[in-house]
């Protein structure tokens, strides 16, 4: 019988503040080792790396392509303001703007669609766009390379309907498409997630109260879909702003992005420290667009 | 995501809301043209990976040589097993510690749980590029202390690519365990500890068999990841740990060849296989919640 150690009566009748107190220490003391690995993994590998990126953005590169990490400055970020980066830093923007523009047009009504349907239709139809959603992103644009590429398909419809060989790789349109392929889903999900969540005898009763169709839509639903807007939105912008696979097999040479700008600092160019401060510019966007969200009372998906 | 997918089955669409007229017209034929989008190129590379042509856009009749360059090519072949090996060991260990802090941060209050509430969520929005960047950075400046320290024998290649893929698979294999845990309640484990069950038993018995489909989806997301990330592992891939993406990407800037459409439907495929199977696991989460429920 005194195999199975019971606690006493006494011990567990009497719930002093002291025994609370022990109790949900002994509760956060548990908490804290269970996380205790992920912790220290990610402040060793994620948070100590965030913090020699900003390191190395002060530092300056030294004649063999390598970088001295003493006498701080901020040579790297004035070199922002230089006419070549300058471009670069804008043509980054208007595209990955343009690409979440485009997305927000395309996605809205087939995510309206989508949150209107019976539950089997819409299990359905969210499993399709999930789908290329997870499925290789090196491969989704490789095959766009394909289709635009020299004799390919999009030639093929292009003579067939009377234009001429067009040539669309390598340029701008072709990037964005690119883009606006690759993160559409993001854009997809996150409204559908808000719509869906509105009560929509909300636009019933604007409607009987004898709102147009458009007014129902730019007084009612579109407000109060603005949570997944929003979100959309940062979720297409970010990826978009620092892509650099799209524009790389996309784009060629002459359309140079910020990511694959970065890039080249690292790999060719050897200018770490300008690299750094590069990649600091693409957190600081990210960081600012995350930061008003959720000070908007954003929600995580 | 998995909460998406579960709350449509509480709510039916509402009948007056529903799109009639032109309006109608417009949002179906928007639906079908985005399903055209998503399909039509990867259906178009399935097609002329079967192409017998030089050139990888034009049909030339069927032939199953680029397979067979697949399968010949002994670059191909180690780059897949490179891929393989490091996936394996990311998702098996970014599981452990996911889970460990889904549970941490699902269950328990502790000092310091919006820091790494925080923490563990950056890894899932920072661009690829900027995590590249730090990971190079990273393991150019510390290897060397961290082997000094832990008297390890770290080099760039195996160690680097897999300590990188961890980083970022924690995060998403906690979400999807997390999202699992908060829609279960405690009440279980509460009883199993009552009842005298250690810890353990209570995890090992009750919680474990309750989020299995959520450990499972997790980490069927964490090898997809892996399988998939060119730009962090190009970063700070080591001489002969070349992964099959970063191999077929390097292909693609020399210039496309019809190999490069069998490798990519081989690829394609691949992690085809992987949705499906989260797709199924996720079913079968459905049907136990639902039983949970009293259905």
């Amino acid at each position: 019988m005194t195999a199975v150690k019971l606690p006493s009566d006494a011990e567990a009748a009497v719930a002093t503040p002291e025994f609370e107190a022990a109790a949900i220490r002994q509760e956060s003391r548990r908490g804290f080792l269970l996380a205790m690995p992920s912790y220290a993994y990610l402040v060793l590998f994620f948070a100590v790396p965030l913090v020699i990126v900003v390191v190395y953005s002060f530092a300056t590169r030294n004649r063999f392509g390598g970088t001295d990490l003493s006498g701080w400055n901020l040579a790297s970020y004035a070199r922002l303001s230089e006419p070549i980066v300058r471009d670069i830093l804008f043509r980054s923007l208007w595209l990955a703007l343009l690409t979440t523009l485009i997305c927000l047009v395309i996605a809205y009504p087939f995510a309206y669609y989508l949150a209107t349907r019976t539950p089997v239709v819409r299990n359905l139809m969210l499993v399709f766009v999930m789908i290329p959603f997870w499925t290789n992103f090196l491969v989704r644009n490789y095959a766009w390379r394909v289709i635009l590429g020299n004799d390919g398909p999009f030639t093929d419809v292009t003579e067939a309907i009377g234009l001429g060989e067009r040539e669309l790789l390598f340029s701008k349109t072709a990037v964005v498409l690119g883009l606006v392929y690759s993160f559409l889903p993001f854009m997809i999900l996150p409204l559908y997630a808000a719509i869906e969540r509105i009560d929509k005898r909300l636009l019933e009763a604007s409607r009987d109260l004898y709102a147009s169709g458009w007014q129902s839509f730019r007084k009612v639903l579109l407000p109060l879909s603005m949570p997944g807007v929003i979100a959309g939105s940062i979720l297409v912008f970010v990826p978009s702003l620092g892509a650099y696979v799209t524009p790389d097999i996309l784009g060629g040479s002459k359309t140079t992005l910020l990511g694959s700008y970065i890039v080249t600092q690292f790999l060719t160019a050897r200018n770490w420290p300008f690299g750094a401060a590069l990649s600091f510019v693409l957190m600081a966007v990210m960081l600012t667009t995350t930061v008003v969200y959720f000070r908007k009372g954003g929600r995580t998906l | 995501m998995s909460k998406l997918l579960d709350k449509t089955a509480s709510r039916t669409a509402g009948s007056a809301v529903e799109p009639h007229g032109w309006t109608k017209g417009v949002l179906l034929a928007n639906g079908w043209l985005v399903y055209a989008f998503f399909y039509a190129p990867i259906l178009l590379l399935v097609i002329f990976s079967f192409s017998d042509s030089r050139n990888v856009g034009v049909w030339g009749g069927f032939t199953l040589d680029w397979y067979e360059g697949f399968v010949d090519s002994r670059q191909t072949q180690a780059a897949l097993w490179n891929s393989v090996k490091i996936a394996t060991v990311s998702t098996v260990v970014s599981v452990v510690l996911g889970t460990m802090s889904a549970l941490a941060l699902e269950r328990f209050k502790f000092r310091g749980k919006q820091v790494f509430d925080a923490l563990l969520y950056l890894p899932i929005i920072i661009p690829d590029v900027t995590m590249a960047v730090m990971m190079l950075l990273f393991f150019a400046e510390f290897f060397d202390v961290l082997n000094a320290v832990f008297g390890t024998e770290l080099r760039k290649g195996f160690s680097s690519i897999a300590l990188s893929h961890i980083a970022f698979s924690i995060s998403f294999v906690s979400v999807v365990v997390r999202a699992r845990l908060a829609g279960m309640s405690s009440h279980l484990e509460e009883a199993a500890l009552d009842l005298y069950a250690t810890r353990w038993q209570a995890f090992r018995f009750v919680t474990f068999p309750q989020i299995l489909p959520g450990i499972l989806g997790g980490a069927l997301l964490a090898m997809t990841i892996s399988l998939d990330d060119v730009v962090i592992t190009q970063f700070v891939t080591g001489p002969g740990w070349t992964t099959l993406p970063v191999y077929v990407f390097g292909l693609i800037r020399r210039g496309v060849t019809p190999l490069i459409n069998a490798v990519s439907v081989v690829m394609l495929m691949a992690s085809m296989t992987l949705v499906a199977l989260s797709l199924l696991v996720e079913r079968v989460r459905n049907v136990g919640t639902n039983q949970r429920r009293g259905f």
